[in-house]
């Protein structure tokens, strides 16, 4: 069975009258697999070798994503930000490839800054967030803080200038189509990944469940079309079926919910990830929210009779896995649609060949592109509000009236709720 | 007049337009022909043609009318066509300016609706330009689709500004209390139909078509509809921080234009080649020296300088208030050589005319990089103007490119150095919190007032 990449790029664009004589060849992508496993697999025939590389490559990936749990939200946001690095250079080299643009000595140079600029106005402001204290401190961090927008504006009109007295004579649309290609690519790249370092802050929890949903979504809709499957599902990908795609929606919610319930019981995975100043690291420890404590459910009637149980003792938030699974296995997988379209419309077969068997870091993350953006909606619309501490420090820029006034009229409202006795002594 | 080269593979017969210079030369309603190398035929060519399906299926290129009304076609018959141009662009400019009054007069919620009527106007001119390059026609989703996004992220945008503004009136509605809190992510949903349907649009024949359409629309969107954004949160700041940036960047164009006129001499920059180092000079001092004059005359009127605020009581936007600190006169000293050249110690002016200064150096100085911007984007696609909305100006987006980039510093320039955030916005993120939460704040506060002084530890009630 071929890999599941799909683009099966001979059949369907030979109509494509594309002039171009010498129209860019499917990059077809040097054999990246190590020595060690050809020679291992070397009498197998080729469609199982095929898959036995896949099947190792994901067992190491998966493992890899433990490891790097193990060791901390630093490094898990080290390594998001090199994954969104990476997908940003791969989607960038195929916008080189489509337009012939390597000549171009600028462009090089300005994709780059770019990248830099945005995520400096990113992290910047995650940091301003989350590192409060730290950044009150220290008086250079100060600044750059108070001044954030300011100065990340400022790089980025210098970038934007550049390009402007960059443009050459003969190479008007070339020079668009590459600014336009660079700026819809940090708008996907770069915002996601920041999405999901914010998910990362709320709890590991938010960050890891998500994550395995897609991964999960994807073997199991893998596993099912390869035994189960027959009626295809979407031109796109001929190989992907309705079968494939109802029987990975059920697993991964009963995974969804099984994996919540694991984690939940542990502090380091549900706590927000707080950076504590007297130590100089991060830290997760903290009273569990309701959402990870316990709770008696009563069970509706019918299935009631099937389990033979009256109540069942679940997590909150595994409810709330049912959400997030849910939209892995039936949204999640238009992320792939669409990056299927792309390499289709640009007749490539993967995006890069990194890693043998599943091509670039790109392939492996396109489902995850929605996810993290629905995620983060989905924690601050029903989960939690606005971030304390970042309120607080906005109140404290306000001028004395304005704090005056806000400060009244939360205490009426508390007053109001009863959470305040009007006449109590404050400590 | 629109022209767009036929891209089909002969590089003759076209006819290159050359796209206009910004301030419209003299003799502008002619095309005057710029000679393109072959090479750039080929170049284009080799990436022009996207899934054409054949070579002769190129669509007329309609010739665009001509809107000149008649009225002013025989007022000025008389005169060369020269001279006729430059009158035709001269009337216009006056009503653009009169309609600008006009609306001004009128006040902020037409203001409003102005902003959102010419951000839809842009997004429809670039969008039709994206269509034409592209031959994208008869797709049939299409259309559909960018209007979709167009109202997604503008529901997104107006959403989050009337949480902010109309926090009083909000509170009163049921309906709208839950629209609000779930404001993000029923604009997630909302969008995410959009993209579901734009993959399942994607034709066998047109994949990358489509993925050009939709690019090209997410850039029209990022470019016009957060300008347009930012644009009315300046003016719920205040409408002077509407003004007079705006009033710059177009003083900048005029004066610019008429110091190169009259003075210019050695050529800017390449891709404007009716540009020159005078007009750009002469252009910075006088739009300084207008932003501050301009900045005086508007600091002394409540209706300016108040931050725009909706009232329920009277169902209306009021722009009432005690004016702060920069805009209330103060007494400056003047430096050495200010103080011998003007005879006086001092100088009575308001702190907002200083940055009002920083305002129009930006407008002079940056904002023509976004007209350079447009104007290599017409060349690259072979336009003369975005449309022809205007006689005499083109479309829409000629007159706004330059105030692009304007509004976002504004913006940015307000938040960074004017004031802080949004007191409402803080008391309503504050009443969402959980209790437990808002108690603690709530003590911290008091904490920080009483250490400030603001708040006397005796005060209970």
């Amino acid at each position: 069975m071929e890999s599941e990449s799909e683009a099966k790029v001979d059949g369907e664009t030979a109509s494509d009258s594309e002039s171009r004589a010498e129209a860019s060849p499917p990059l077809i992508p040097a054999d990246d697999t190590p020595e060690v496993l050809n020679r291992a697999l070397s009498s197998l025939s080729s469609r199982w070798k095929n898959w036995w590389v896949r099947g190792i490559l994901t067992l190491a990936m998966i493992a890899f994503f433990f490891v790097i749990i193990y060791l901390g939200p630093l490094v898990l946001m080290m390594i998001v930000l090199c994954v969104q690095i990476k997908c940003f250079h791969e989607i960038i080299t195929i916008g080189y490839n489509v337009y012939h643009s390597y000549d171009l000595p600028w462009f090089r140079t300005l994709s780059w800054y770019f990248l830099l600029c945005v995520n400096y106005f990113f992290y910047g402001e995650t940091v301003t967030d989350y590192f409060f204290t730290l950044v009150q401190r220290e008086e250079p961090l100060r600044i750059l803080s108070k001044y954030h927008r300011f100065i990340s504006f400022t790089l980025y009109l210098i970038g934007f200038c550049m390009f402007v007295l960059s443009l050459v004579k003969k190479h008007y649309r070339l020079q668009f189509y590459m600014f336009g290609w660079t700026h819809v690519t940090l708008l996907i790249v770069v915002t996601q990944s920041h999405l999901v370092i914010h998910n990362l802050f709320e709890g590991m929890i938010w960050f890891i469940v998500p994550i395995s949903c897609v991964i999960c979504n994807d073997i199991m809709a893998y596993m099912f079309g390869f035994f189960f499957g027959r009626t295809p599902l979407i031109k796109l990908s001929p190989k992907k079926t309705w079968e494939g795609f109802i029987g990975g929606f059920f697993a991964t919610v009963v995974f969804g919910l099984l994996l919540s319930y694991v984690m939940s019981g542990y502090r380091c995975f549900v706590c927000p990830v707080e950076y504590n100043n007297d130590t100089n690291s991060f830290t997760v420890d903290c009273e569990p929210s309701y959402l990870f404590r316990l709770q008696e459910y009563n069970i509706p009637g019918v299935i009631q009779s099937l389990l033979g149980w009256k109540t069942v003792r679940m997590y909150p938030f595994q409810i709330h896995s049912i959400a997030l699974s849910t939209f892995a296995s039936l949204i999640g997988p238009f992320g792939g649609f669409f990056a299927s379209g792309f390499k289709r419309a640009f007749k490539i077969k993967d995006f890069a060949n990194t890693i043998p068997g599943h091509g670039g870091i790109m392939d492996r993350f396109d489902c995850q592109y929605l996810m993290a953006t629905f995620v983060n909606v989905y924690i601050a619309s029903f989960i939690r509000g606005p971030n304390p501490s970042k309120l607080i420090q906005q109140f404290l820029t306000l001028r004395p009236d304005q704090q005056l006034h806000i400060f009244n009229t939360l205490k009426s409202h508390l007053t109001d709720k009863g959470m305040l006795m009007a006449a109590t002594e404050d400590e | 007049m629109l022209e767009l080269r036929h891209r089909a593979g002969c590089p003759g017969p076209g006819g290159a337009v050359a796209p206009p210079p910004r301030e419209g030369e003299a003799a502008g309603g002619d095309h005057e022909t710029e000679s393109t190398s072959d090479k750039e035929t080929d170049i284009d060519d080799r990436y022009g043609d996207l899934d054409s399906r054949t070579d002769s299926d190129i669509p007329e290129i309609l010739p665009s009318s001509d809107r000149t009304p008649e009225i002013l076609k025989k007022a000025l018959s008389g005169l060369s066509s020269r001279w006729k141009n430059w009158w035709i662009r001269g009337i216009l400019t006056l009503t653009m300016i009169s309609l600008f009054f006009l609306i001004i007069y009128m006040g902020s919620f037409m203001l409003m609706l102005l902003v959102l009527g010419i951000q839809v106007k842009c997004f429809h001119e670039i969008i039709t330009i994206g269509y034409r390059v592209y031959r994208s026609y008869d797709l049939p989703w299409f259309r559909t689709l960018s209007w979709y996004f167009l109202l997604c992220v503008n529901y997104f945008f107006y959403g989050e500004t009337v949480a902010d503004y109309f926090a009083t009136f909000v509170q009163r509605e049921e309906q709208l209390q839950s629209l609000i809190r779930y404001h993000r992510f029923i604009s997630f949903a909302l969008y995410l139909a959009g993209f579901c349907m734009f993959v399942l649009s994607l034709v066998k024949k047109h994949y990358r078509l489509q993925f050009y359409m939709f690019a090209w629309t997410h850039v029209t969107l990022l470019i016009t509809v957060t300008q347009s954004h930012l644009v009315i949160q300046n003016l719920f700041e205040g409408m002077i921080w509407f003004l007079v940036p705006i009033s710059s960047v177009i003083c900048n164009d005029i004066t610019a234009y008429l110091f190169g006129f009259f003075f210019g001499r050695t050529p800017l920059i390449k891709l404007s080649p009716k540009k020159t180092w005078e007009g750009f000079i002469g252009g910075f001092f006088s739009t300084v020296v207008f932003g501050f004059i301009a900045a005086y005359v508007l600091s002394k009127y409540q209706y300016f300088v108040c931050p725009v605020e909706y009232r329920s009581d009277v169902n209306s936007f009021v722009t009432e208030c005690e004016p702060s600190e920069i805009f209330q006169l103060q007494s400056y000293s003047l430096p050495p050589f200010l103080k011998a050249v003007l005879r006086r110690e001092t100088v009575s002016l308001y702190p907002f005319q200083i940055h009002s200064i920083a305002l129009s150096t930006f407008a002079s100085l940056i904002g023509p990089f976004g007209g350079f911007f447009a104007s290599g984007f017409k060349r690259a696609f072979k336009i003369k103007d975005f449309a022809n909305t205007i006689p005499g100006h083109g479309g829409i987006m000629d007159r706004f490119d330059c105030q692009y980039l304007m509004a976002t510093f504004v913006h940015v320039y307000i938040t960074s150095f004017i004031r802080g955030p949004n007191p409402s916005k803080v008391l309503q993120q504050l009443l969402v919190l959980q209790p437990e939460q808002q108690l603690n704040i709530y003590k911290t506060l008091k904490t920080h007032l009483i250490e400030k002084g603001i708040l006397q530890p005796t005060l209970k009630v």
